[in-house]
């Protein structure tokens, strides 16, 4: 057997014989893991029922932080703003992002270049978009501007001065940034749909719009749950943008869960209580992620 | 197909989204055009191309954190690039190890690591930094760079595990054990077998975990703001609370932070858009 070593048996042995991968190769990642993640994520869980300062002794309060996030009007608000907000990003980008890859599917000259620029701000700093947009939205800004010169002075707004607005300018902006990576995720699914299914559908009589909700659609449902999942998890954790554009104001009208972690933990030294609202925080991105991803694969079907 | 032409539909759809594009652009070239106007220039014409180029405010802004005991925008550039670049080749080195082993081994113990993982990914880095911001001052490694890099280590390893480990579970095994029939030990047929077969899933790592750290702010505002060693988003922040009303010396601090990644992305547009669109496949 020796002389002919790479032999069928030989190499079944060997596969028998070996002990597998060694877990030592494991170790460092989960080692980085356990320490950088599990196990001040758990500590942060046990700190939010106590009144922890970051200094001393912390004292054990119960439920007394939990039910404080809901009674503080900056807290419950935050709350709301961000399921608000969530909302908002969730169904605009998904509904720009799938418009542009449906507009983009057919190849074109120039098709890549205008898939370069609408992905683009994907990749930028958030909080320079942030700034880059406070100019946009001030008062004296480019919007206004714009309004201006084509006299539809009517429309004019303190976009980020006016809290029944300024939620809505901050979910545009998140929207104007994110929308490309939508689109490039539905571009990756229109292409996994066979033409063949199209043809044939169309051969049927059915028309465009049919062939896209019975034969499209339902094909692109795998994109859409990531894509939903993704947007859910930007909403939900949205800060960068607030802080650099608002600051969480006017009054309280723009703070998210985020900001006000931020506010309240490192700012104003109660770190108890900012973990609590860390782990709603954290049960929110679980409970709707895990929701909608039940929800959507339950409508998947394969080609 | 010889001689198609372009029904009105096609040509007014094309003729919609080279406009949508346009559109996209207007906050870019804005920033761009605001930056070399004069506060003046900036109050009467905002959207005018700014002829001639008050090219001040690009000095202004470089300088424009000197004497403050913050970092300027020369050296918040050298810490996130210190910052970034570590802890991507570490991530790359520690992450293919360990989906190596998780996608290779069917134990019990594999299933619980990777499953454990899997919840990691979801926890929000908000509820993990509240302690380990005590842990790391106490540490001294508050307000570090070598803080920062363990930070991001940590907080993208169980991403960037999963998709290696997606990975290796598609990869045929016949390569490695062929190495190893030939005698080769576990790291050796890792090192020169295995890792190089990984390269497309290394590419997506690189390019997702690089942008994660790059422009990460709640975690460089906690840790380094104040300390001297701020990278890019937490200098930009400064600059702005510097520079409340002055947007043109802003807009040319904002333009030179963002100029690193844009090379970045004019250079891998091709690469780096795969890697968002297949890295999130598995």
């Amino acid at each position: 057997m020796n002389t002919i070593p790479n032999s069928l048996p030989r190499r079944r042995a060997l596969r028998r014989a070996h002990a597998g991968v060694p877990w030592l190769f494991a170790t460092p990642a989960l080692v980085a893991f356990a320490a950088i993640v599990v196990v001040p994520s758990l500590a942060a869980l046990a700190y939010s029922f106590t009144d922890w300062t970051g200094l001393g002794a912390a004292h054990w309060v119960g439920f007394d932080n939990y039910s404080r996030t809901f009674s503080d009007d900056q807290a419950s608000g935050s709350l709301r703003n961000t399921l608000l907000l969530t909302v908002a990003v969730v169904v605009a980008q998904n509904v720009l992002g799938l418009l542009l890859a449906l507009g983009l599917e057919r190849r074109f000259r120039g098709r890549n270049l205008l898939r370069t620029i609408f992905f683009a701000p994907v990749i930028l700093s958030p909080v320079i978009i942030g700034y880059l947009w406070q100019y946009i939205y001030a008062p004296d800004g480019g919007l206004n501007r714009v309004l201006g010169t084509l006299h539809l002075e009517a429309l004019q707004a303190t976009w980020l001065g006016d809290p029944k607005i300024a939620l809505w300018a901050v979910a545009a902006t998140v929207v104007w940034q994110f929308a490309g990576y939508a689109m490039i995720i539905y571009s990756a699914g229109l292409e996994g749909v066979p033409s063949e299914l199209k043809e044939a559908a169309a051969l049927d009589g059915a028309g465009r719009f049919q062939v896209f909700r019975d034969v499209t659609l339902p094909l692109l449902v795998p994109a859409i749950t990531i894509n939903v999942a993704l947007s859910l998890i930007t909403g939900l954790k949205l800060f960068d943008q607030v802080l650099a554009m608002t600051g969480g104001g006017p009054g309280f009208s723009t703070e998210t869960l985020s900001t006000v972690i931020y506010k309240q933990g490192f700012v104003n030294g109660r770190l108890g209580y900012s973990a609590a609202l860390a782990v709603e925080l954290g049960v929110a991105v679980a409970v709707l992620t895990t929701v909608q991803v039940l929800i959507l694969r339950r409508r998947e079907v394969r080609s | 197909m010889n001689g198609r032409r372009l029904r009105p539909g096609t040509v007014a759809l094309r003729a919609v989204l080279v406009a949508g594009a346009a559109l996209f652009l207007v906050p870019i070239y804005l920033l761009v055009n605001i930056s070399l106007k004069t506060p003046s220039g900036l109050a009467a014409k905002p959207f005018a191309p700014a002829i001639p180029a008050h090219t001040a405010n690009y000095s202004d802004a470089w300088h424009g954190t000197s004497g403050t005991g913050t970092a300027s925008l020369g050296g918040a550039l050298v810490n996130s690039l210190v910052i970034t670049g570590v802890s991507v080749v570490v991530l790359v080195i520690i992450g293919a190890l360990c989906g190596y082993v998780l996608g290779r081994r069917t134990s019990r113990l594999s299933t619980v690591a990777y499953v454990s993982l899997l919840i990691g990914i979801t926890v929000p880095a908000q509820l993990a930094i509240i302690p380990l911001y005590r842990e790391m001052s106490d540490l001294g490694l508050a307000g570090t760079r070598q803080g920062m890099i363990l930070l991001y280590i940590g907080l993208l390893t169980p991403f960037t595990v999963f998709l290696y480990t997606g990975f290796v579970r598609a990869l045929p095994r016949d390569f490695e054990e062929a190495s190893r029939i030939d005698g080769a030990s576990e790291l050796r047929t890792f090192v020169e077998v295995v890792f190089p077969l990984l390269r497309p899933i290394t590419a997506t790592v690189a390019v997702l975990d690089a942008v994660a750290t790059w422009n990460d702010f709640f975690g460089q505002l906690i840790f380094l703001n104040g300390s001297g060693k701020e990278t890019l988003p937490v200098t930009v922040f400064s600059l702005a609370g510097r520079y409340v009303s002055n947007y043109p010396a802003l807009s040319a601090g904002l333009v030179l932070a963002l100029l690193p990644i844009m090379a970045f992305y004019l250079l891998l547009q091709r690469r780096i858009i795969a890697g968002f669109s297949s890295g999130l496949k598995g």
